[in-house]
């Protein structure tokens, strides 16, 4: 592939934050993300967790696969708790109540709790500037109630409440831009990242946890149980969709784009949209639809990339 | 010791909350609690408090940054009225399950529709069964001296529940009181440094708000409620601890020519105050008359609430909530409850009164008095409503 260095994995940390015996199903492309994620945190870190599968399949009382502090208080306001735990940190430091060392704090939820339910509070906590890193672990749907349609599912994309009939087509809507969202808030760091590029998602998790105010990463989570591909095959996808420039890879710092995960020529989308069940209804004229708007939007990414390039090079 | 200063009620809470030396205030403005918020957040722009004071942008998320903040290790203080209530409600049923020493307090205002920004009881007791420790106070001294007292009971290892401190609206938070402040040293001797029993911190993790499956959830509530039960001594002893420090003293229920009261008015928060003027008209007319005063709401008093009734044969319940198509006010059902296995129970009836500010007068109870002794209210009602 392009970048080799997207898939070497072997200078990631060998130690585990995820301990095993978690719940996720077979395949899970979120687990794995998370995983990945918590290894770039290292064990410095505190985590609030939005209700969702990732709660939900890690902390069944009494059990808990978490080796570094975790909370969880509900759906729609991970970004507050965590908010909380940055204030807190940060005053009882201050008063000499506990010791100076630094200690990260992240939010974690999934599309739901970050674009749906969870948006006022992302919102609220970024415009405030506490000293966080919020990820989104985006699957498409709320997957944990049983794959019904989220802001965040693609156009086309057939869900339990968005499903395809004689007189529909899935999905109606286009899936919300979190990422241009959560930058109108002028903050320091935002990425995408997708588990089956560890070393891009690493690299950009450690950076994002050392950016002083709010950061936000936003993570593709492959699913294969709501997409419908077969469970070995969640890498694979989490690769079709950056090489088809479905979700590319991007930082976005201190309002520069740069993408790091570059494709010279996308693949064609049928590639990754027909082999999954939930796009498996869509006729050719509706995946060219999709297709133009996808290419659209990967050379208006290239420009603003492209636009970042000019000027460092003319400064 | 302290000395008497005028000042609004709202004020004296918050010169209690910086007494405490709070680590993080989380607020959204909502009256009529603004003026305590507006006034913590100028301590700590004048660097009189050492805290972070952070302005979310809902109620929802005033809570929950709370149960963030006091997860790890910060004594963190909210408040709230009415709507913003039932918007974080959410959240108000979890802090007590995750067992966070939280303290608020509640402005007390109507619940909407038809909105109304004035006071009555709608909006705690829409959380009625949330699983704090719920106090009523009655004037401005009783709502400074509860803001340092709810501290000492919270996060007492062997209570650590959060406690909301019900102050009405307007009524309290904007009247000009004599307010007796505390020292510094005083406060500091009473209510130690906040030492969380668990918390988020990276040298020893630990999970917080994990699930329950049907085979424990069951048992997660019993010790929950057993919780709040075993908290009954506590209050009682945080209460004894602040008589010596204050001289001040409170109780469960506060009684009032209660002795040999055959008829006994029951009321929650600054009600009191103009019940007890009513008392003082009654008993001056001869009428055998006493008042109760529920400060304690939850845990429910039940032994004192027996002992104050004494042989009462009349109980003049005052609610200031509607139980639309419920056995009556929320208070009412209670209190009929709690009687119902009493030989000689005395009578109960129920006036639901000052629904949306609308004013309940010493005129008001000599009139509910008579009515009750000449037979014409039983039950329920509305009192002095029109059509």
């Amino acid at each position: 592939m392009r970048n080799i260095n997207a898939y070497v994995v072997k200078t990631l940390s060998s130690r585990e934050y995820i301990a095993p015996g978690h719940r996720a199903c077979a395949g899970c492309g979120e687990v794995l993300a998370m995983r990945q994620v918590q290894k770039a945190l290292g064990r410095n870190v505190i985590v609030a967790s939005a209700t969702g599968c990732m709660e939900i399949v890690s902390s069944p009382f009494p059990f808990s696969s978490w080796e570094v502090p975790w909370i969880h208080v509900a759906f729609e306001n991970a970004a507050a708790v965590a908010g909380g735990i940055e204030a807190a940190l940060k005053v009882l430091q201050r008063k000499g109540k506990i010791e100076g060392k630094k200690i990260f704090v992240a939010a974690m939820a999934g599309d739901g709790g970050t674009a749906d339910i969870g948006l006022q509070a992302l919102s609220g906590a970024l415009e405030r500037g506490h000293n966080f890193l919020f990820i989104c672990y985006d699957n498409e749907a709320y997957m944990n109630t049983g794959v019904q349609r989220s802001s965040s599912t693609p156009f086309g994309a057939s869900t339990m409440t968005s499903p395809v009939g004689s007189a529909q087509i899935g999905q109606l809507t286009w899936k919300k831009n979190m990422m241009a969202i959560a930058a109108a808030h002028g903050i320091p760091y935002l990425a995408t990242a997708s588990p089956s590029y560890p070393m891009d998602l690493s690299e950009k998790v450690a950076k994002a946890a050392k950016t002083e105010g709010p950061a936000y990463v936003h993570v593709l989570s492959v699913c294969p149980s709501g997409w419908g591909i077969p469970s070995d095959a969640t890498v694979k996808f989490g690769r079709l969709a950056v090489e088809t420039g479905f979700f590319p890879l991007y930082e976005i710092e201190e309002g520069k784009y740069r993408i790091t995960v570059d494709v010279e020529e996308l693949l064609p989308l049928e590639m990754y949209l027909k082999p999954q069940g939930r796009f498996r209804h869509l006729k050719p004229e509706l995946i060219e639809q999709i297709s133009r708007r996808v290419r659209a939007e990967w050379r208006e990414l290239n420009r603003k990339a492209e636009e970042q390039k000019e000027i460092e090079e003319r400064e | 010791m302290g000395k008497y200063l005028g000042m609004e009620v709202s004020f004296a809470a918050a010169e209690a909350v910086k007494l405490c030396n709070v680590d993080v205030v989380a607020a959204y403005p909502i009256t009529p609690q603004t003026h305590i918020v507006e006034r913590l957040s100028q301590f700590v722009a004048d660097g009189e408090l050492d805290a972070e004071f952070v302005p979310v942008e809902s109620e929802h998320s005033a809570l929950s940054l709370c149960v963030g903040s006091q997860a790890a290790g910060a004594r963190s203080f909210t408040c709230t009225s009415s709507q913003g209530l039932a918007l974080m409600s959410e959240i108000v049923y979890i802090v007590p399950a995750l067992r966070l020493p939280i303290v608020m307090i509640l402005a007390n205002r109507s619940l909407s529709g038809p909105l109304s920004i004035w006071n009555d009881h709608s909006d705690v007791m829409s959380v009625r069964d949330c699983g704090w420790i719920q106090l009523f106070v009655e004037n401005g001294q009783e709502v400074f001296d509860h803001v340092i007292i709810a501290y000492k009971i919270a996060e007492n290892h062997n209570v650590l529940l959060p406690v909301m401190i019900n102050m009405d609206g307007f009524i309290l938070s904007h009247m000009f009181e004599p307010i007796k402040l505390m020292e510094q040293e005083d406060v500091d001797a009473y209510l130690p440094p906040y030492q969380p029993k668990f918390v988020l911190h990276p040298d020893k993790p630990v999970t917080m708000g994990a699930y329950a499956m049907p085979a424990l959830f069951t048992e997660a509530k019993k010790a929950q409620e057993e919780a709040l039960l075993a908290s009954y001594p506590h209050i009682l002893q945080a209460w004894k601890s602040w008589e010596k420090v204050s001289g001040r003293s409170y109780h469960p229920v506060e009684t009032f020519c209660s002795e040999d009261a055959e008829t006994l008015f029951i009321t929650m928060g600054s009600l009191g105050e103009t019940a007890g003027e009513a008392v003082r008209v009654l008993r001056g007319q001869g009428k055998k008359v006493g008042l109760l005063k529920l400060r304690l709401w939850r845990p429910f008093p039940f032994h004192d609430f027996y002992k104050a009734i004494g042989n009462a044969q009349r109980l003049i319940v005052l609610d200031r909530a509607v139980s639309y198509g419920g056995p009556g006010g929320p208070v009412a059902g209670e209190i009929r409850s709690a009687l119902y296995n009493m030989e000689n129970r005395p009578q109960v009836i129920n006036f639901v009164a000052g629904l949306g500010g609308r004013e309940v007068s010493v005129e008001s109870f000599l009139e509910m008095f008579i009515s009750s002794i000449e037979g014409k209210a039983s039950g329920y009602q509305l009192f002095g409503v029109r059509g």
